[in-house]
C-alpha cells in the first residue's frame, strides 16, 4: 500500500495513541516504593498445604527457573509413631506435579521450602565479591552480572536453597519475586496457592496480619540452631522437619 | 545425566558443586606449604642434613604455587570475573582473601627468597653464558649485578628474614584453605575449628614426602647417589609431622564419635559406604597407618641403606596418595550427604570436560613441567658444579 500524506496524517496520531498503550504495559519503576519501609518475610501454614505443587510451577514459570532446579519446592513427610529423627521424606521433581497418594499409617504432611531470606545469612557472608547481598528491605538477592560462579554460597546455605543456573553460570535462588513485591503485588507462589498456605509478610508494616498471626500461633523457623535469622515462619511445623 | 540418589536430598543438592578441581586446590597448596617448611628447616633451624633439598624444595614450592590458582579459575562459572576479588573483595568472606594470601606468599615470600638465594648464580650466569640464555639471566638479575661479599651477606640476611616471615606465611596459606572449609557451619563434615590445623599438618606431611621423593628421583636421574643422612633426617621429620597430623585427625574423629550429634548417624553411614574405600582403606590404612608404621620401623630397627631407601620411597608414595585421598574425602565427601541428613548423592566425574579427569591429570602434570624448566634454569643441586667460580666483579660494580 502506498502511504500518502493523508494516510500519514491519520496513522501518526494512531501510532502515538498505540505507543502510549504499549508504554502502559511495561513495568513501572515503582517510584513510590521505599526500601526502608519494608522488611519482607513469608508465612507458611503447614496444615493448609495440600501438596498440589502450584507454587512450584508458578515460580518456575514466573522466574524462568531451569528444568531440574528449584527456587521453591514442596517436601512430603511421612512420620510413623515417635520416629521424629527418621522421617520418610520425598520431593519428586520438587513436588512440581504434586505427589502420589499418601502412605498409610503415621502422619503425612507437606512442607513448602524456599530461601529463608535470612537476616544473618551465611550465603551473603561467604560471597567473595559481595554479589549476593541482603537488600535494605530484607530480601537476599544475587547480582548475576557480578557473580563469579564460585558456588561458595551454595555450600554455605544450610537449607539447600541455592543452585548454579546452567544458563547464566551464576548462583540463583528465590528472590521473593522482588520484581513483583516492589510493585505492590504478592509473590507468584503466594498468588497461586489455592489454600493460602503461603503468605507474603511485611514485618515492618504494622497493619500486616503477620503480626497478629505470630502473636497467636506457635511458629518456628527451619534449623533455628543455625542462627541465620531466617524470615520464613512455619506454623504447625513438626519436629521431624529438616 | 541421572545421578543416583539414596534416601532424600534437597532437590538442589543432588548435583555436586565442587568437583575434583577443588580437591586439587588444597592438595597443591598443601604441597607448596609443606615444601617451603622443609626448606625453612635448613635456613632457619640450621638443620644441615637436609641442605641438599633446600633449593629443590623452594623450586618445588614455586612450581606448585604457580599452578595453584588454575583449578579454581577453571572451576569458576565466570573465570573472567575473578579479578573482582582483588578489586572489590567482600570483607566478610573467607574466600575473598585468597588472592591476597596467594600474592603475598608468591611475591613477598617465595619469589623473593628464591631470587635472593640464586642471585649470585644468576649474575654469574648472565656474565658467562651467551645468546638467549644470557638474555634470560640478565633479565632475572633485575639490574642487581653486584655480587660483592658485602652484598651477598645482605642477600643472606634478607633471605633469612624472609624465611622467618615465610614460615607463618606458609601456615597462613594452608591454614587459610582449611578455614575456607572449616568455617562452613552448614556442613558438619567440614565445620570444625580443627580443620585449619589439620590442613597445616597434612600439608607439611605431603610437602615433605613430595620433596623427599623428588630428591630421590632427581638424584637417580642424574646418576648420583642420594645422601642417606639427608634422607634419614627428612624421613624422621616426616614421621614426627605425620604423628601429629594423625593424632589431630584421630582427635577429630573420636570427638565426632563420642559427641554423636545430629549429623553423626548420617556421616557414619557415609563413611561405612560411599567413603569406605577412599577414607578407611586408602586414606587411613594405606595412606597413614602404613607409612607411619614403615617410617617407625626405620627408627626402631637397623636396616641397610638400600632397604631404608626403598622403605622411604614406598612410605613417601603412600603418604602422597593418602593426603590426596584426605583432600578428596574432605571436598567430595562433604557434598555426598544431604544437609537434611536423610540421604546421599553420587559424584560423577566427567572425563574430557572442563572439570573432568583429564583436566585434573593435566593440572597435576603441569607443576612437574614447570619444575623441570626451573631446574634447568636454576639448578638446585649443590654438587652440580654448573655455576662457574665467582668471577671478580668489574671494579665499577663493587661497592
Amino acid at each position: 500500500m502506498e502511504i500518502t500524506r493523508r494516510h500519514l496524517l491519520v496513522l501518526l496520531p494512531a501510532a502515538a495513541v498505540g505507543w502510549k498503550f504499549v508504554l502502559a504495559g511495561t513495568p513501572e519503576d515503582a517510584p513510590n516504593y521505599k526500601l526502608s519501609e519494608h522488611w519482607w518475610g513469608m508465612l507458611i501454614d503447614i496444615p493448609k498445604c495440600i501438596g498440589c505443587g502450584s507454587c512450584v510451577r508458578a515460580c518456575a514459570q514466573e522466574n524462568d527457573v531451569p528444568e531440574g532446579y528449584y527456587r521453591t519446592w514442596v517436601e512430603r513427610y511421612h512420620v510413623t509413631d515417635y520416629q521424629l529423627e527418621r522421617p520418610q521424606v520425598a520431593s519428586p521433581d520438587g513436588g512440581k506435579q504434586g505427589f502420589p497418594p499418601n502412605e498409610i499409617g503415621g502422619k503425612n504432611f507437606f512442607v513448602p521450602k524456599l530461601c529463608n531470606h535470612c537476616a544473618d545469612s551465611p550465603c551473603t557472608q561467604v560471597c567473595p565479591v559481595g554479589a549476593t547481598f541482603l537488600s535494605p528491605d530484607g530480601v537476599v538477592l544475587v547480582d548475576k552480572t557480578y557473580c563469579l560462579g564460585c558456588r561458595y554460597c551454595i555450600q554455605a546455605c544450610p537449607y539447600g536453597c541455592r543452585f548454579l543456573n546452567p544458563k547464566t553460570n551464576t548462583a540463583e535462588k528465590c528472590t521473593l519475586c522482588y520484581h513483583r513485591i516492589t510493585k505492590g503485588l504478592t509473590t507468584a507462589c503466594c498468588e497461586v496457592c489455592p489454600t493460602g498456605a503461603r503468605q507474603l509478610a511485611d514485618l515492618k508494616n504494622p497493619k500486616d496480619p503477620i503480626h497478629e498471626f505470630l502473636r497467636t500461633h506457635t511458629v518456628q523457623v527451619l534449623k533455628p540452631q543455625m542462627a541465620t535469622g531466617a524470615k520464613v515462619f512455619y506454623d504447625g511445623m513438626d519436629g521431624s522437619v529438616r | 545425566m541421572q545421578i543416583p540418589v539414596e534416601g532424600f536430598m534437597y532437590p538442589n543438592e543432588v548435583e555436586l558443586q565442587w568437583s575434583v578441581l577443588i580437591v586439587l586446590y588444597p592438595f597443591i597448596t598443601g604441597l607448596v606449604a609443606g615444601a617451603f617448611i622443609l626448606a625453612s628447616l635448613e635456613r632457619v633451624f640450621r638443620v644441615d642434613a637436609v641442605k641438599p633439598t633446600y633449593r629443590l624444595a623452594l623450586l618445588t614450592a614455586l612450581s606448585f604455587l604457580l599452578v595453584a590458582p588454575l583449578p579454581l579459575q577453571l572451576h569458576l562459572g565466570h573465570p573472567g570475573r575473578s579479578f573482582e576479588m582483588y578489586l572489590t573483595p567482600h570483607s566478610s568472606s573467607a574466600m575473598a582473601m585468597f588472592g591476597f594470601v596467594y600474592l603475598w606468599y608468591l611475591m613477598a615470600v617465595l619469589l623473593l627468597e628464591i631470587w635472593l638465594d640464586y642471585r649470585r648464580d644468576i649474575v654469574v650466569k648472565s656474565e658467562t653464558s651467551s645468546g638467549v640464555t644470557r638474555f634470560i639471566y640478565r633479565v632475572l638479575t633485575f639490574g642487581s649485578n653486584v655480587i660483592s661479599e658485602r652484598s651477598l651477606r645482605i642477600d643472606e640476611r634478607l633471605g633469612y628474614f624472609i624465611t622467618l616471615i615465610g614460615i607463618p606465611s606458609a601456615f597462613l596459606l594452608h591454614g587459610y584453605v582449611g578455614f575456607i572449609f572449616g568455617s562452613v557451619k552448614a556442613n558438619p563434615w567440614w565445620s570444625s575449628p580443627l580443620m585449619p590445623i589439620v590442613f597445616i599438618f597434612s600439608a607439611m606431611v605431603s610437602g615433605i614426602a613430595a620433596v623427599m621423593l623428588l630428591y630421590m628421583l632427581s638424584t637417580r636421574l642424574r646418576g648420583r647417589n642420594v645422601e642417606i643422612g639427608c634422607l634419614d633426617k627428612i624421613a624422621q621429620y616426616l614421621l614426627y609431622t605425620f604423628l601429629i597430623d594423625f593424632s589431630l585427625e584421630m582427635l577429630d574423629l573420636i570427638h565426632r564419635i563420642y559427641e554423636a550429634d545430629e549429623s553423626f548417624r548420617s556421616l557414619d553411614f557415609m563413611v561405612h559406604t560411599r567413603l569406605w574405600m577412599s577414607q578407611v582403606i586408602v586414606q587411613i590404612l594405606l595412606g597413614t597407618v602404613a607409612p607411619i608404621a614403615l617410617l617407625g620401623l626405620t627408627q626402631v630397627l637397623k636396616f641397610t641403606e638400600v632397604v631404608r631407601k626403598r622403605i622411604y620411597a614406598l612410605a613417601g608414595c603412600l603418604t602422597v596418595v593418602g593426603i590426596f585421598a584426605m583432600r578428596w574425602n574432605v571436598v567430595i565427601g562433604g557434598q555426598l550427604f544431604s544437609k537434611s541428613f536423610l540421604g546421599y548423592t553420587t559424584y560423577k566425574m566427567g572425563f574430557a570436560t572442563r572439570e573432568g579427569l583429564l583436566t585434573a591429570i593435566a593440572l597435576m602434570i603441569l607443576p612437574f613441567g614447570i619444575l623441570w624448566i626451573l631446574v634447568k634454569l636454576l639448578p638446585p643441586w649443590p654438587d652440580s658444579g654448573s655455576i662457574p667460580a665467582l668471577v671478580t666483579p668489574p671494579a665499577h660494580r663493587t661497592s
